[in-house]
């Protein structure tokens, strides 16, 4: 569909276009206004001459306690994206909005300091000196060392058009507030980890303090108190009270309401994180070691030497300490998934409002099409639920090499120790990368949720199963291994799309269940450190019901077995984006398998379980709520289907996401050219250009075209395989689809064929062999030659029905001005949808079929429908043909999905064929 | 260069090929636009017998038979009870007289049993086994209740399965068949079995034309209409394409034909003529006049394995060379023979022989050839041998095929309109015209 942003081109004045200039027969009225701007250079984009950057981005800042307002990343993150605008000014600006700040501190009433659950606030402010605007998210984020444990943070979406951010309000406030629960959750969890690290060096301090006393005493035998010991008796005091106030503290971050969790962009899957293991296990150390201050910035470094340390009394001064990054603030998985979401939020945005507001129309119109859409639209229009998957597929693909190149710096890979065993992990990933893509994707594309899931997950667990007996090998502490490499799971599967979070996240659970039911030496878990698990279980508490199907379905799950088998089953999403973060995979599990030697285990297992099912329901809810997301990329598969049509459009999906991520696996090291629409538009300026060549080489595309259209199976016969698969890429734009299945096109046959292939094919790339069994396909042919066109590649001739329409020569016009690809595409596609209303007029007219009076005779109404197709909707003999067939199509899809059964026809014509040679 | 092209088929005979009729792409008057391979089976399907107005049954030589519906394609029941491939199927139709509500299905394999099958609960029904012989043939007589199952012996059969009657043995050259013929007699008796030699070889085939005659052709190319009440002879026929093809052929032609072209594969029947299919070719015999009043000697391309008389006085014949045909008898207009009409490419092909055609006229006009049978349209699907057809009145045809597949053939206009009629009651269900918000 041609939009005004297509048209904007023509309202710039050029010199070497004086045509453009005297329009001469156009109204008023109808005549595109020339652009206001005189100078020569300003683009029709640049609304705003003053703003200092080139197109919108995303900025997070932080106001922080120590330095004041400072910017501190932007999405995308490269420089010439904000040009010389002066972040610090605008974060300044951005952070002064009076923001109602939440405050902790000790309320009057209570002797515990008190977390507050601060709603964000969203505003939009301009700044029309700088020529920019914002819609600004405010958020607080909870860090120990803070004052009053807050840290105000704010996100932005800066753009130089005013207009955009008002218009867009509401999206951009919804995605905002994904972002931003993403980002709280993971903060949450990384504070109760701070708590629970800080809990035990207070425990510890404790108990060293204790002992120094009871040494004391001991050594003062005479029993009165030196100055030293009543310190030290004060300072047991402090600590007693300290470790009562932290875990009021715990206990408040645990029981945040977790209301909204469902519907979420990102998987609030928590893993077991990094930090917990990890700290559970060093309660069993217990061994002494030196002291020094805890809540460093380690937190994300090897926490295998993580030992209780010594509180001084004395805490550092403020200004001392290093303040946390915001990587550090916020769980690693949720940061990155955060970093996902803010990046799609920016590739959504980032075009010109026309091309936001024709998208929304675009889709609201094929909403209502939906009876006809089917038949040439892009695939991924054909169904709301689809598109969403698709979209987070695109998403996932294009968004790995980008969450790479946020992640490598934050996460402070080097500070990683690399341990042996590390090794073979890190191979064995790499290795999978290439086999399991297809697999995985192949095994994703089944219509029933449920089954894909198993089979995904199956496929999975056999393949990485080679890890986990890798691992196994190397340590026996398999159970460590287990819930270990869930973090890295959740690492890498930020953007997944939906459908296959669920395969993981069942995959996980039944990962979990395992690790219960094998687990052979379950330590006890230390009251103390119950309440790290309350996290999960407070989470889970408004899913319930849903937990138990989910349980139950699993249990039914016959691939459930294998599953548990295979312990390592959340292999693949780290296989999707493995091309660009095996790396941290690699590092991240080495890293806690350290430590995983001492760790005891046993409640994660329970908690992951609980908590999986309930993601799973997530991610259901999720499809279902992207349904109304804005789809940046509709037009993606369309090729691809014409590649691999033998499989069914799900499998497209997964098809073509495998494809897109091994693509932007390729090109992950330079985010700033976005991934999915250079893809997309590639391929079907590809797709228009393939066309516009046949269209101009060859003289019969017309009845070539028109076989098509009427449903007459085109056979492309040659030697060549890339020759005639480029023809059939060219002819597959103008294929109709059968219905919500892969278009009926199949590039490449070396067999011959078989009425079946007629029946199930409408274009057919058909290999012209020299062998034996060449002269077989040839003679099949033949003798099929009646249900079928035939272009021959090489010898450039086609035989098929002679065309005298009208249609073709504004369809395929060889002198046509048209010269870009795209734009013949889009050409093509409005073309085409014309002609489905044509045929919706006539599938649904009811006069055309039904009789009108009683016992009216089937050859009056016969007549009637003619009159219909060539007098009212003007068509010829041919397009009326075409308008028929495409007319059945309707009725059967139609009745198909009103479920009626209804068996594969294939129609054909007595009709002669001409030869047509160039 | 493009001689694939051209719609002519492979070389078989050398110069005798070109002979073959051939209508081209355009058949204007083929009325079956729409086919739906179906695949069921794993082996040639051999049978098709019609249950009843919209269901089929087609047996398969690996022994299994299955029931279609033949509106949807669904297979409705599949029935593995034989071990050996099926030989013989009949239709044992409801009857309300006889207390039978389902009808059943006989078939008879080469494992020597027949088993009767109930096409309501697709259950095995009743089974006999004590066969001497192969059952060649069987043969349900709903007015009489009974069966009959024709191998080397004859045996009757009520619906229980109880033996009512056998005959012994029949040899070759008689007319080993002659239960199934003269069953159509309402005053059948097993008494009234009678031998009829006449034939010099083996009876291929026995047709029931009416109450009164009934007609039986042989290998040899033996046809002999009999009376039924008497018995005896009304008149015979020979050598079909002896007498008729020689005659037009070029001369270089004239080769004593081999048996598989002189005998007589299937006979059909509307009740005035007797269609007989000789090998390839296809002769129409009056009854009345008794002469061959029509003829196409070169019908299809190899044996023709089926034949049958559709309403409008059409005639279907479908053969090994993996088509069926389509006919009409049209009573010739004097000495203007206009030939079956020839698509676009065959015309060069097919100057020829219309040429030949015309000569031939003026000959047969004093053979008493008064009528011409005339190609009006053919299908081709299979890839392999048409084993047999079944025509269904409101459906169309059904083929079964050495392919290994079964292919219904529809009106592809009947087909759109009563889809549009189905849309349209649909949409009335569904209330409104934009059901498909519904419907996600």
């Amino acid at each position: 569909m041609i939009g005004s942003p297509d048209l904007v081109a023509f309202t710039r004045e050029e010199e070497d276009e004086p045509a453009m200039r005297v329009s001469p027969g156009l109204p008023e009225e109808y005549s595109v206004p020339l652009f206001p701007y005189s100078e020569a250079e300003s683009s029709p984009w640049s609304r705003l001459s003053g703003a200092k950057f080139s197109r919108d981005f995303v900025l997070i800042s932080e106001f922080s306690e120590q330095v004041g307002p400072q910017p501190l990343l932007t999405i995308p993150d490269d420089p010439r994206v904000r040009g010389t605008f002066d972040l610090n000014y605008f974060s300044l600006r951005i952070m002064s909005v009076d923001y109602q700040a939440s405050f902790v501190g000790h309320p009057p009433g209570s002797s515990y300091p008190k977390l507050n659950f601060v709603e964000d606030s969203k505003v939009v402010l301009g700044d029309s000196k700088e020529g920019a605007f914002a819609y600004v998210h405010h958020l607080t984020l909870y860090d120990l060392e803070a004052r009053g444990f807050v840290r105000p943070f704010c996100m932005a979406y800066i753009s130089t058009d005013e207009e955009k951010i008002m218009q867009q309000f509401l999206e951009l406030s919804g995605d905002f507030s994904k972002a931003s629960d993403c980002l709280k959750t993971g903060n949450r969890k990384a504070f109760a980890n701070e708590l629970e690290k800080k809990l035990k060096d207070l425990d510890y301090t404790r108990s060293v303090l204790l002992t120094e006393m009871e040494e004391q005493q001991k050594t003062d035998e005479k029993g009165f108190y030196t100055t030293q010991a009543i310190e030290k008796a004060n300072e047991l005091a402090n600590v007693e009270k300290s470790i009562i106030e932290h875990q009021d503290l715990l206990r408040q971050i645990q029981s945040y309401p977790y209301r909204n969790l469902k519907g979420e962009e990102y998987q609030p899957y928590v893993p077991e994180s990094v930090q917990d293991k990890p700290d559970v296990c060093s309660s069993e150390l217990a061994a002494a070691s030196d002291q020094e201050e805890n809540d460093d910035p380690e937190v994300f470094a090897p926490r295998s030497s993580y030992i209780p340390k010594f509180i001084k009394a004395k805490s550092s001064k403020c200004f001392d300490k290093k303040l946390k990054t915001l990587e550090e603030l916020v769980d690693i998985y949720f940061f990155t998934q955060t970093i996902d979401l803010l990046t799609s939020i920016e590739k959504r945005y980032r075009g010109d409002v026309s091309y936001l507001l024709m998208g929304h129309l675009d889709r609201a119109l094929l909403d209502q099409q939906t009876i006809v859409n089917f038949l040439f639209e892009d695939a991924s229009t054909w169904d709301c639920k689809q598109v969403a998957r698709q979209y987070s597929d695109n998403l996932l693909a294009a968004q790995t090499g980008v969450e790479a190149e946020i992640l490598k710096p934050s996460t402070s890979l080097e500070s990683y120790k690399s341990s042996v065993e590390s090794v073979p992990i890190k191979i064995e990933q790499e290795l999978f990368n290439d086999e399991q893509d297809p697999e995985v994707t192949e095994l994703s594309a089944s219509d029933n949720p449920a089954n894909t899931e198993c089979l995904d997950v199956d496929t999975k667990g056999s393949v990485s199963s080679g890890e986990s007996i890798e691992v196994l090998q190397t340590e026996k502490s398999t159970l460590l291994i287990h819930s270990e490499s869930q973090p890295c799971l959740g690492f890498n599967t930020s953007p997944q799309p939906p459908r296959r979070k669920a395969g993981s996240r069942r995959t996980i659970s039944e990962d979990s269940i395992e690790v219960l039911s094998t687990c052979p030496s379950e330590t006890v878990i230390p009251e103390d450190f119950r309440a790290t698990y309350q996290i999960a279980i407070n989470e889970e508490e408004a899913i319930v019901e849903d937990l138990d199907r989910e349980q139950s379905s699993s249990e039914v799950d016959p691939f459930k077995n294998e599953e548990a088998e295979n312990n390592l089953a959340m292999e693949p999403p780290c296989c999707i984006r493995s091309g660009s973060s095996e790396g941290q995979t690699g590092d991240l599990v080495p890293e806690q398998y350290d430590e995983g030697i001492v760790v005891s285990i046993p409640p994660q297992p329970c908690k992951n379980i609980v908590q999986d099912f309930g993601q799973v329901k997530f991610s259901i809810e999720h499809v279902e709520n992207t349904s109304s997301e804005p789809i940046s990329s509709p037009e993606s598969s369309f090729l691809l289907s014409s590649k691999d049509a033998e499989r069914n459009m799900l499998d497209e999906y997964s098809d073509s996401t495998s494809y897109r991520s091994s693509a932007s696996t390729c090109s992950d090291r330079t985010p700033s050219p976005p991934p999915i629409t250079t893809f997309t538009d590639r391929q079907k300026r590809k797709a228009g250009q393939n066309a516009l060549m046949f269209i101009r080489q060859y003289p019969f595309s017309h009845p070539a075209i028109y076989s098509l259209l009427s449903g007459r199976t085109l056979v492309v016969l040659g030697e060549e395989e890339a020759f005639v698969k480029r023809l059939v890429t060219a002819l597959s734009l103008f294929v109709p689809n059968y219905g919500h299945v892969a278009k009926p096109v199949k590039p490449w046959v070396t067999a011959p064929l078989h009425i079946m292939d007629f029946q199930k094919w409408k274009l057919i790339g058909l290999q012209r062999g020299v062998s034996s069994s060449g002269c077989n396909t040839l003679h099949s042919l033949n003798r099929y030659s009646r249900y079928a066109s035939i272009l021959d590649a090489d010898n450039k001739t086609l035989r098929c029905p002679v065309y005298r329409g009208a249609l073709m020569q504004r369809l395929a016009d060889h002198r046509t001005q048209i010269r870009k690809g795209s734009t013949y595409y889009m050409h093509v596609q409005s073309m085409l949808t014309q002609l489905s209303a044509k045929a919706f007029l006539f599938t649904f007219c009811h006069h055309v079929h039904l009789p009108i009076q009683e016992k009216e005779s089937e050859e009056s109404i016969a007549q009637r429908r003619a009159a219909f197709l060539h007098q009212l909707l003007g068509l010829s003999q041919e397009d009326a043909r075409i308008v028929e067939y495409l007319s059945e199509l309707l009725k059967m899809h139609y009745l198909r999905e009103s479920g009626t059964q209804l068996l594969p026809v294939l129609r054909f014509d007595y009709i002669p064929s001409f030869l047509y040679k160039i | 260069m493009f001689r694939w092209l051209l719609g002519g088929k492979e070389p078989q005979g050398g110069a005798e090929k070109t002979r073959v009729l051939n209508i081209g792409e355009e058949q204007i008057q083929n009325p079956y636009t729409e086919l739906t391979a179906l695949k069921g089976h794993h082996d040639i399907v051999r049978f098709l017998v019609q249950v009843d107005d919209n269901r089929f049954a087609s047996a398969c030589d690996d022994g299994s038979v299955m029931v279609w519906d033949v509106q949807t394609g669904e297979v409705l029941f599949e029935f593995n009870g034989h071990t050996q491939k099926i030989t013989a199927v009949a239709v044992f139709p409801a009857s309300e007289t006889y207390h039978m509500k389902a009808e059943l299905i006989l078939t008879a394999s080469s494992d020597r049993t027949v088993i009767a099958w109930d096409c309501e609960s697709g259950q095995q029904w009743q089974k006999a086994s004590d066969f001497h012989s192969t059952v060649k043939t069987l043969l349900g007589v709903q007015s009489l209740d009974v069966w009959l199952s024709g191998g080397t012996e004859l045996r009757v059969w009520n619906r229980n399965f109880n033996l009512l009657g056998e005959t012994g043995f029949f040899s070759d050259g008689v007319i080993f068949k002659i239960g199934t013929t003269a069953a159509g007699l309402d005053k059948w008796d097993i008494s009234q079995i009678k031998c009829l030699s006449g034939h010099q070889d083996i009876i291929r085939t026995v047709i029931n034309v009416n109450e009164l005659t009934f007609v039986s052709g042989c290998d040899a190319g033996e046809l002999i209409v009999w009376d039924a009440l008497d018995w005896s002879v009304k008149g015979s026929e020979k050598n079909f394409p002896y007498i008729y093809a020689q005659q037009d052929s070029p001369p270089e032609n004239r080769f004593l034909p081999t048996q598989d072209e002189v005998s007589i594969q299937h006979l059909s029947s509307d009740g005035e003529c007797i269609y007989v299919a000789v090998g390839r070719g296809i002769y129409v015999y009056n009854l009345h006049t008794k002469r061959v009043i029509a003829f196409q000697n070169n019908a299809h391309d190899s044996s023709i394995q089926h034949m049958a008389n559709i309403p409008s006085r059409q005639l279907v014949s479908c053969s090994e060379d993996g088509s069926v045909r389509i006919w009409e008898l049209r009573s010739k207009p004097q000495l203007q023979a206009e030939s079956v009409p020839a698509g676009f490419f065959t015309m060069w092909g097919f100057g020829k022989s219309s040429k030949q055609s015309n000569q031939t006229v003026k000959k047969m006009n004093e053979n008493g050839i008064v009528a011409s049978l005339e190609l009006i349209g053919d299908l081709i699907g299979h890839s392999s041998s048409v084993q047999m057809f079944l025509y269904f009145q409101d459906h169309g045809l059904v083929t079964c095929s050495a392919d290994q597949l079964i292919i219904l053939w529809k009106e592809g206009k009947r087909e759109s309109r009563l889809r549009s009629l189905l849309l349209f009651q649909k949409l009335e269900q569904n209330g409104d015209l934009q059901p498909r918000y519904s419907l996600h």
